[in-house]
This record gives C-alpha cells, structure tokens and sequence, in this order.
C-alpha cells in the first residue's frame, strides 16, 4: 500500500513518488516537491498540522490537506 | 556626461536580496509604489566608476517566473516589456548559497529571456560551515554567466560584483537549456506562428495572462488563438518545465555544487526544536509579544513625554516672540499644536518597525505562521494572517499589503476586513491620554490599573478581529482553493543596517503621510474655530462682559469666558452644536464631537483636534492632557471626561473605522468599494452601539 505525505512521522525519510498536477500548486513544485526527491518531517505543529517539511534541502510548512495528494514511499 | 544603465535585482524570497541592494546603494535610494498598485517599488543609484551610474531596482522576492501574486507579477510585467524606462541593462539573480539549486529555477528563466543576466551567490561566508565547496569556473561555464560570490553579513564581494556589472556586455544571452523539448511539434507551431518573438517569451504568455507593453499588446493578442490547449494540459506542460529546469541544474551542481555530508548539526535544528516546540514554541511567542507590548508603552514613554513638553513650549515660545496676529496664532494654536500630535508617535512607530523587523529579518516570523496556522484556521485566516495582525498593530495600512502573501482569497479578503479591529498606533495617544484622565492611579499585584486597562484595550481589539473573522468565514460564500506553502527560512542574525534602513523608512512614511492630513486638518479647525458668523461671535467681548457685569470677575477669569463664547459661536461651534444630539447618548459634548468628526480621516487627529480647539483663545502654556482634565460637562457639571464618559470614548475608537487611508488601501487591494464600505458602516455602527450602551449602563 502506498504512503501519503500525511502518514510520515516526526524524523521520519521518505522520496516523493507522484504529486497530483490537480492539487498540488505550481509554486511547490518549483520550491522542489518533485517526483524522486527526498523529503523528511522536521516537526509538526499541534494536531500533525502544518507539516514542517525539508524537501531536498528546501524547509517549508504546508498543510495536511495539502500533504495527502504527494505519494510517498518512506525509507 | 556619465553613462547610466539599469540593473534589475531578482531573486528568491530570503536570499537576502534587500541586504546586497542595501550594499550597493547605501542610502542612495527610495521607496515608491508602481503606478496604479500598491506593490514597494525600491530604487537606487550606484556609482559603478567615475563615468558609469547604475540604477537599481530591487524587485519583488518571486520563485519564478509563474507569477501568483500581484507583487510576483511586477517581475514579469518588467521583464518582458523592453520598452518600459526601467528595463534591465542586466539581471542580477541573487541566490543564497545553501539553496542554490531552487533558486537557479528562477535563474533559468530568466537567462531564456536573452537578458545578460550575473548570477550572485550570497552568504557564501557560510560555505566552510555547511561544508559546501562550488567549482565556479564549471558553473559559469555550464549556465553561460559571470557569478560573484558575496556576502552582505562580511560585506565582501560586493567590489567584484560591481566589477561584473560593469563588463555586462561579456556575458552571454543564450539561454543555458532548451526547455521547448517539453513538447517539440507544439513549440515548433508556436515559432512558425511568431518567428519575430522569444518563444519563452510567448509561453510565459500563454500560461498567465500577463499584459506586457501596450505597444506589443496587438501583437500577442493574436495569441489567444493559441491557446488550443486545456488549462490542464498547460498546467501539466509548466509542471514538465520545472521538472525539465530540475533535470538541467542537478546535472550542473552534481559536479559544480560539493557538500561534505560530515558537517556538523546546524543550528537551525537545534533552534526548531524549541522553537516550534508544541509548548514552549507558544509560550515564547507570547512572552515575545509581551516585550514588544512593554516597550512601546513603556519604554517610549520617556520620549514621548519630552516631546509633548517640547511643543508646548515652542507654541509658547512663538506666541511670545512673533508679533501678535492671525497668522502667530495660527502658527502656535493650529500648525504646531496639530503637528505635536504627529511627532509624538514616533518613538511607538519606530520600536513597533524595529520589533517587526527584527522578527521578519531573523526568520522567526515563518515559525510564528506555522505555529499559528491551524488555531487561524479555525476562524477562516491563515497562519500568514498572524503576521498583519501583529503589524496591524503599528498601522493597517502595510499590515494589509502584508496579507498579499496569503494564497486563499477567502482567507485574504477576511484577513484584510478584520485587521483594521487591531490597535493600530493611531489609536494609542487617544487611548492613553483618556487613560491617564479616567482611570485611577494605583495597582494590583504590581500591574498598575491604567497599564492593564490599556491591556484589555488591545485584547478587545484582538478579540473582535478573530470574533469578526469567525462570523466573516460563516457568512461569506466564496468558493476559493486553499493551498498554504510557507518557507522556513534558515535563522540570521539581523543586520543593523536593514533593520535600521526599515525601521527609518516606514517611520518616515507614515509620518510624512499622516502628517500632511493632520497638518492640512489642523489649519482648516483653526480657522473654523477662530472666525465666526453674526454677533454672538463678534461681539462676544461686549455680551460676556454684560452678562457677569454683576460677578465681578477678575480680568482673567473673564477673559476666559469670553474665549470660551467665542469658540461656542465658532463656525466649529456650530457645526459641534449640531452633532450634539447625535453624541450626547454616548456621554460627550460638542468639542469630542468635533474631534470625532475630524479624526474620521485619521484617529490620532482626535488629539490634535482637541488640542487644538482647547488651545485657541488660551494663553496659558499647559500640555494637552490639563486642557482635557479642566473641562466641564455643561449640563450635569463635573468633569466632562469621567469614567463613564472616558470607557464610552475608549470603546468608540476601538471599534469605530476612522481611517481614510485604511479605506483607500482595501479598495486597492480588494479592487472594489463594496469591502470598505461594508467596514466603515459594520465597524462604525458597532462602535456608536459599544459606546452607547456602556455609557449609559456605566453612568
């Protein structure tokens, strides 16, 4: 079964699989979140939610509405 | 004659941009706006040798060129209008050296424009930290540039980036990647369509409606017949982009970009950890608001004080050694005493500028916004509401242009209609002034009263912004995709300089701005209450004279009679006479009226107003605050500012919507009348219900 964003950890690895075109915004694409590139959940504010995230050496919180469209496979 | 050449700065958002235009132009520069919208337009001169001016600009911090902000659009607006007067000569692409690889995204782009394009790595002082080593000549040769390595924190490099400026015309305008591979036949259709356009030209385009140049506007109108494809195959075809340009820059850094991975943990971890921690993350925020709290009301007190004094003196001073007449009284009644009522918020504003500036400067800001995004949310805002919010606090005005960042536009537009509810400066010197009037001295547990209830102030103020925004996110139905992206940038100390250069800029504007309005009020309420119609004003000597003919009355005693008379047949008199019923409910007599009235175009007119008023026909030099304290209520006698009467004023300004250039500024930002005329008639309404109701409850 395949993973979410959402289902990461604190600490966590994992390398981004797909990301939805429909959902997910240009602007986080071009901050880096593309398929094959690391991402580790740096911290999580109360309730998992933002996520504060570095996607392969960018750090950047986004939501967890927005973490369940980006398939990941954790490491 | 000097030469001079245009220089664009471009780049990522915290790549420190600010501070290498801030290096090169020093304080050779200034903010404007671009015409029409309320985007910052920062220039500046640089002397690049002794014949050879450059004039920068400073755009806008963007990700690339697929702009989704108004600020975001101005980049691109330039960029491809070559016949705009600002027009680069060349780009300066300024990237930090620890995300070079997303920021060489926008670099890409920019270089398929054909403009000679100079790519400076800043904080390259902190390359032996993080273990990075570049392979420059590699770099520059693969991305077809010149690099300057800088660091603004050292200021070094800047000599050698000015050298590369200088020899622009070296440097190559071909693009470093064909990124119409994507999909070859449909370029290849596009370059037959409009062989004498840039093709990256035409597909940026395209994918946006952007409207560059009038004069090319006929031309790519033709355009739309283009845009055969759907908006998702378009979407799909930018995201092939970005991850084509990916493709490119990590083949380049693979062996141009070296990091040794046996680096030390960084500060940045260390720092997360407690400062977004569940817990102790929100309670270091608060106790950081409340050192801000305490330093505006405490510690600029001081110079507050010795600034009211100071024009009290002046006033004084001018009217006793400029000869007597119309114009020294309006000098030292109008002109100065409407100008005091400016200068003394100065030292609020500028520590209110710094603290922001600070927190914005050193990162912290980024993890007050991911801290407070779901408790936002729960109200229809944003975690990146919490930022206008808190500047809301200083003015609404930049706290509302600061809400541009904030991607959903339900949760901007209720953003935008609630922050005026926050204390803005304007309202602190009405605020403390009736405080010091009503509110006892003394205190509890070593929180004095006035202290506390100036406290409560603010609290309201918080409180009915996030109440409104709960009832706003009920009512409104707008339909709008939230996506919420937030970078946490790495922690910096601030740099004096920026910090300073802000803290002088929006100081300086805000009072040059607001000044002009209370300077233009003041001498209008002067004149209105120094000249009158009929008898009652211009025999008010004879009429007061006769009326306490039998009281014998000192010649002090009665002259300030007859002032008083005189005002109350004023033109301002009459005017307050004739609001007095509309008022009298809430406790306050025709003179508040007229502040009221006056400071509808600003708050903190409501001062100045006064001081006005109470300073006409009165010779005594006395600060504004004994004026106010020696008035009488003229019906039930007592003093006219009273607890119940000074609560009812408290609350009438921390709800009224008395601020001209808040509404314009909605209108601009919101493009339409309807979201500020919904706030001036909900906010004011609300105000004349609070105060009603507590006045006569409290009376």
């Amino acid at each position: 079964m395949s993973h979410t964003l959402a289902d990461l950890k604190r600490g966590e690895h994992a390398v981004i699989l797909d990301v939805s075109s429909v959902e997910i915004p240009l602007k986080l694409l071009e901050m880096g979140c593309l398929p094959g590139n690391k991402v580790q959940l740096v911290q999580v504010a109360p309730f998992s939610d933002p996520m504060y995230l570095n996607i392969n050496g960018t750090h950047l919180a986004i939501r967890k509405e927005t973490a369940i469209h980006i398939l990941i496979e954790k490491l | 004659m000097s030469k001079h050449i245009n220089i664009a700065l471009i780049g990522n958002p915290n790549t420190g941009k600010t501070s290498v235009f801030n290096a090169l132009t020093g304080l050779n520069q200034q903010v404007g706006n671009y015409p029409g919208i309320t985007v910052e337009k920062k220039q500046g001169i640089c002397k690049l040798d002794r014949n050879l001016k450059a004039h920068i600009i400073d755009l806008p911090g963007t990700y690339s060129l697929n702009a989704s902000s108004l600020d975001e659009n101005v980049v691109i607006e330039l960029l491809l209008n070559k016949n705009d007067k600002d027009f680069p000569d060349v780009v300066v692409v300024v990237s930090d050296v620890e995300n070079l690889k997303r920021n060489l995204l926008l670099f890409t782009q920019i270089k398929d424009l054909e403009i000679p394009t100079i790519l400076a790595i800043n904080m390259a002082d902190r390359m032996s930290y993080k273990g990075i080593s570049l392979d420059i000549p590699y770099l520059e040769k693969h991305l077809k540039t010149k690099i300057a390595l800088i660091s603004t924190r050292k200021n070094s490099g800047i000599a050698e980036l000015k050298e590369t400026i200088q020899s622009y015309k070296d440097i190559s305008t071909e693009p470093c990647l064909n990124a119409s591979e994507i999909d070859s036949e449909y370029f290849n259709r596009l370059r037959v369509a409009f062989p004498n356009q840039l093709l990256y030209k035409l597909w940026l385009v395209i994918t946006q409606d952007v409207n560059f140049g009038k004069t090319n506007r006929k031309e790519i109108d033709a355009i739309t017949s283009f845009k055969t494809k759907s908006e998702g195959d378009l979407k799909r075809l930018q995201q092939k982009e970005t991850i084509k340009r990916y493709q490119f820059i990590n083949e380049v850094l693979k062996i141009g970009k070296t990091v040794d991975a046996s680096q030390a943990k960084d500060l940045r971890t260390r720092m997360d950890r407690i400062l977004t921690h569940k817990i102790f993350g929100y309670v270091i925020f608060f106790f950081i608001l409340l050192l801000i709290f305490q330093a505006i009301y405490d510690w600029s007190s001081v110079p507050m004080d010795l600034i009211d004094t100071a024009f009290a003196n002046l006033s004084e001073w001018v009217k006793d050694t400029l000869p007597p007449g119309d114009f020294t009284n309006l000098l030292a009644e109008g002109i100065i005493s409407g100008l005091g009522g400016i200068v003394i918020f100065i030292p609020q504003i500028a520590f209110l500028f710094l603290f922001i500036s600070v927190l914005e400067e050193s990162g912290y800001m980024s993890r007050v916004v991911f801290l407070m995004d779901r408790v936002m949310r729960k109200f229809g805002l944003s975690g990146k509401s919490v930022v206008p919010l808190i500047s809301g606090t200083a003015c609404a005005i930049p706290a509302i242009m600061a809400t541009r960042n904030i991607e959903s536009w339900k949760e901007r537009l209720i953003t935008i209609l609630v922050t005026p509810f926050t204390t803005c400066s304007a309202r602190l010197p009405v605020y403390l002034i009736i405080i010091s009037l009503v509110i006892p001295e003394g205190s509890i547990i070593g929180l004095s009263y006035q202290a506390l209830t100036l406290m409560l102030l603010y609290l309201i103020g918080f409180g009915s912004a996030v109440f409104s925004a709960y009832l706003l996110n009920k009512v409104l139905k707008i339909k709008s995709k939230t996506f919420f992206v937030v970078e946490m940038p790495n922690y910096k100390l601030p740099l004096l300089k920026n910090v300073g250069l802000t803290v002088l800029e929006k100081t300086k504007s805000f009072v040059v701005g607001a000044g002009k309005i209370i300077l233009a009020i003041s001498i209008v309420l002067w004149v209105l209450a120094s000249y009158g119609p009929g008898d009652a004003f211009n025999n008010a000597e004879e009429i007061v004279t006769e009326q306490y003919a039998s009281d014998n009355l000192g010649s002090e005693e009665l002259n300030k009679k007859i002032a008083s008379h005189k005002l109350e047949h004023s033109f301002i008199g009459i005017t307050g006479r004739a609001i007095e019923p509309v008022i009298r409910p809430l406790g306050y007599d025709w003179k508040i009226g007229i502040a009221i009235v006056s400071s509808f175009a600003a708050r903190e007119v409501f001062v100045g107003t006064l001081a006005t008023i109470y300073s006409v026909g009165n010779d005594d030099e006395e600060t504004i605050k004994n004026r106010m304290a020696g008035e009488v209520n003229p019906i039930l006698g007592g003093p006219l500012f009273n607890f119940a009467s000074g609560i009812s004023l408290l609350l009438f300004y921390a709800f009224a919507m008395q601020c001209m250039s808040t509404l314009a500024i909605v209108k601009k930002e919101t493009n339409s009348w309807k979201w500020p005329a919904y706030q001036l008639v909900v906010m004011t309404a609300l105000a004349y219900v609070v105060a009603f109701a507590s006045y006569q409850f409290l009376k």
